[in-house]
């Protein structure tokens, strides 16, 4: 009977079990993980802190699944691999045999490294704890403040306004996301932002955080100013938790280097989910992709593989939808907008959560766009197939976009039309997808 | 009120022109905004987990799941279920 031993308990890992199961109706399949709240939806916890959601709605496993997974939960930390014994050490002392070993223990915030970063009321986004601890700490009417650039950033602020707090964020550079979304899709952003009584301070930094007593009572920024506030959240990027893979002699960058089968350099030793990095036939290296899909993807593969059915990874069109200003956004493939200016902005070095490296990538192609207000597209228009999109707003195309981005499908029929100065895009697309989806151009 | 009660049967009719609730699960993040919102108490999130489309007798086809989902996962997709065996 296989030994299976899975480190974590987030959707890679649950993806994994799933598959081992299906795979392996005898096999003994154990999952350790330090959270104590098991699987959630991370990025449910969004819609947990502007209160959309409650706290219990955010675990999708019911008893029944948990039943079929027949599988055993150990709340602990994993201390330390012993790959030639195939042993994993717990905190505990206690060591756990495996044949098959999974480590899908996903990425944690990079820390805050200023002064003052360890008072009270100081807040991070990791876990469901840390949604609570903060949601605890909120108060309405009060002062937050958030720093960091990315999405998970942003799901603060707007959790906290959602909540009643006066909200200041703070960021780096000088327009929000600029990585990812170009300009005009920014300034979309950030109207939405203040209208909501955001209040918005690019290309500044919190210095400082200023307390007594053990608690925060202000920050001071870059350029000088202190803003009083009763607590701080911040972003500013995660890291893959690699220091157990790292320290057993596992080959990794920043992430546990895999191959297409997600085994990583040692034999009967995977790696999936944000942890992992990945080869990307596209870009011709190893990426990070910090996204609840690929993770769930990887989770499944690897699971396929540790149960004796070779799989290969396949690396799709990353997709991401999400919630900016309150407006829906989805990002597929590749979108970067000029070249260097995420290098530009010190927030962007890390990956942030909802993050996926790809559209940093800056494809050899032609940008296509259109739009108005709070409805916009913009398409990376290759030489043959689309490369990326990004559509604001209204969210009728993005699903027949990522059909067309991920299947590599030819709009050489197309491509001039697109290519036009104020091409009614939308409509173009929407009659090739019509056309296309008859078959009349395949 | 008698206004909105019209909207909501309108819609819900509509709705079961339309067909079934049908999931994209590359879009999912089981966040379960769809289930907390169905008003029979229908796991929607656990079918857009499998991929499948909400075949459930139960379902109103209220469209309140694919109205509330943050991420654009749930549409109204015509069901197979007529349109095999006997063409058009």
């Amino acid at each position: 009977m296989t030994r299976y031993l899975l480190l974590g308990t987030g959707v890679a890992a649950i993806a994994a079990a799933e598959a081992i199961r299906s795979a392996d109706a005898v096999g003994k399949i154990s999952l350790v993980s330090d959270d104590p709240l098991g699987y959630y939806s991370r990025p449910g916890l969004a819609y947990y802190l502007t209160g959309e959601l409650e706290e219990a709605l955010l675990f999708p496993y019911q008893k029944g699944d948990f039943d079929r997974l027949n599988a055993r939960f150990y709340r602990a930390r994993a201390a330390r691999l012993f790959p030639a014994e195939k042993q994993v050490e717990l905190d505990s002392g206690a060591r756990l045999p495996y044949d098959k070993l999974l480590i899908a223990i996903g990425a944690q915030a990079i820390p805050l490294g200023i002064p003052g970063a360890n008072l009270q009321g100081v807040y991070k986004l990791d876990h469901l704890a840390d949604a609570r601890a903060l949601l605890a700490g909120a108060r309405h009417g009060q002062t937050a403040v958030v720093t960091g650039g990315g999405i998970t950033a942003l799901e603060l602020a707007e959790g906290l306004a959602a909540r009643g707090m006066n909200v200041h964020y703070i960021f780096r550079s000088s327009r929000y996301w600029p990585s990812v979304l170009d300009e005009t899709e920014s300034r979309i952003i950030e109207d939405r932002l203040r209208a909501h009584g955001i209040r918005l301070y690019p290309k500044n930094e919190v210095s400082q955080i200023l307390g007594k007593n053990g608690r925060m009572q202000a920050v001071r920024l870059a350029d000088g100013r202190t803003l009083k506030a009763r607590l701080l959240a911040y972003a500013i990027g995660i890291a893959p938790r690699i220091a157990l893979a790292r320290e057993a002699g596992i080959a990794c960058e920043r992430g546990i280097l895999v191959d297409e089968t997600l085994q990583t350099s040692l034999p009967d030793i995977y790696a999936a989910g944000d942890v992992a990095q990945v080869y990307d036939p596209a870009a011709g290296k190893h990426v990070l992709d910090s996204l609840w899909n690929p993770a769930r993807e990887q989770g499944r593969v690897a699971g396929l593989n540790m149960a004796g059915q070779p799989t290969p990874y396949t690396k799709s069109a990353p997709l991401n939808v999400t919630r900016l200003g309150g407006l829906t956004v989805t990002i597929i493939g590749a979108v970067a907008s000029r070249l260097g200016e995420g290098q530009e902005e010190g927030d962007l070095l890390a990956i942030a959560r909802g993050d996926s490296e790809t559209w940093r990538e800056l494809p050899d192609s032609i940008i296509a766009q259109s739009g108005f207000e709070v409805n916009r597209l913009r398409l990376m228009v290759g030489r043959k197939h689309l490369l990326g999109a990004i559509v604001v707003g209204d969210q009728k195309l993005s699903g027949p976009l990522q059909d067309l981005i991920s299947w590599q499908v030819d709009i050489t029929p197309i491509r001039a039309a697109l290519l036009r100065p104020n091409a009614p895009l939308a409509d173009i697309l929407a009659g090739f997808v019509r056309e296309w989806g008859k078959g009349v151009h395949r | 009120m008698l206004k909105r009660l019209f909207r909501a049967e309108r819609a819900r009719l509509e709705a079961m022109v339309a067909g079934q609730v049908t999931p994209d699960s590359t879009r999912c993040v089981q966040c379960g905004i769809c289930s907390f919102n169905c008003p029979i108490g229908i796991d929607v999130r656990r079918h857009a987990w499998l991929g499948q489309p909400v075949v459930n007798s139960r379902c109103l086809t209220c469209g309140e799941c694919v109205a509330r989902c943050p991420r654009g996962v749930l549409v109204f997709a015509r069901s197979d279920l007529f349109l095999t065996g006997g063409g058009k």
